[in-house]
């Protein structure tokens, strides 16, 4: 389950085609959540809403999330984007190098990474009533001191 | 040289395991409306719970269904 920084780090190296802006590395330092998100997929309504206002909430305090797209029709993305504006970064992986990378293993799929860059939990689909657990954890996570 | 051929045959069947079904993230196609088994997913859920209890069976309609692949 735990990848790892060493994957993470060849992760950014390889630079699969299509997603050639993911860089985990610029990130060091940041707590990262890497969001992998569809246009077909109900629950990324809900999850990407609350991963916005996580943004807002704690983006000072150094999280960033970056949603990765999978849809392999940029238009589908597109037309998600107006009913759900997303408010980060987003990596468009249409082949999905970048889910193939993650073995995403379903739609949404959310990898977090400390601020040393190691994964630290991974989450698969997205429940309303986990929602306070996880901002509780990505707090702990943002008071640890980066490296 | 038949050796050979069984083993080559015996290689490419395991070769076409490597690639079965459709990736988590490549479920787009699966997930349209068109595609759906179902014109009803409550009524398929309703259907769904008096098989499953009375035959003792879960599942037995394909669970795959076409959305998030989270389940």
């Amino acid at each position: 389950m735990l990848l790892g920084a060493a994957i993470a780090a060849t992760v950014s190296a390889a630079s699969p085609a299509g997603a050639e802006s993911f860089d985990l590395a610029r990130h060091r330092g940041h707590v990262v959540i890497v969001d992998f998100w569809a246009s077909w997929c109900k629950p990324c309504r809900q999850s990407i809403p609350w991963l916005n206002s996580m943004r807002e909430r704690y983006g000072a305090s150094g999280l960033t999330i970056i949603g990765v797209n999978v849809d392999a029709e940029r238009a589908d993305a597109d037309r998600f984007l107006r009913d759900v504006p997303i408010e980060f970064e987003i990596v468009f992986d249409p082949k999905g190098d970048l889910a193939k990378e993650f073995k995403v293993q379903g739609m949404p799929s959310s990898y977090v990474f400390d601020r040393t860059g190691k994964m630290v939990d991974t989450h698969l689909g997205f429940r309303d009533a986990k929602k306070n657990e996880h901002e509780v954890a990505l707090r702990n996570l943002l008071n640890q001191p980066a490296p | 040289m038949r050796k050979l051929m069984l083993l080559a045959v015996l290689c490419t069947s395991l070769e076409g395991c490597a690639s079965l079904g459709v990736a988590p993230w490549e479920r787009e196609v699966l997930a349209r409306e068109d595609m759906q088994l179902d014109t009803n997913a409550l009524d398929t859920a309703f259907d769904d719970h008096i098989y499953f209890s009375k035959e003792g069976t879960s599942g037995g309609r394909g669970f795959g269904g076409g959305g998030c692949g989270c389940n």
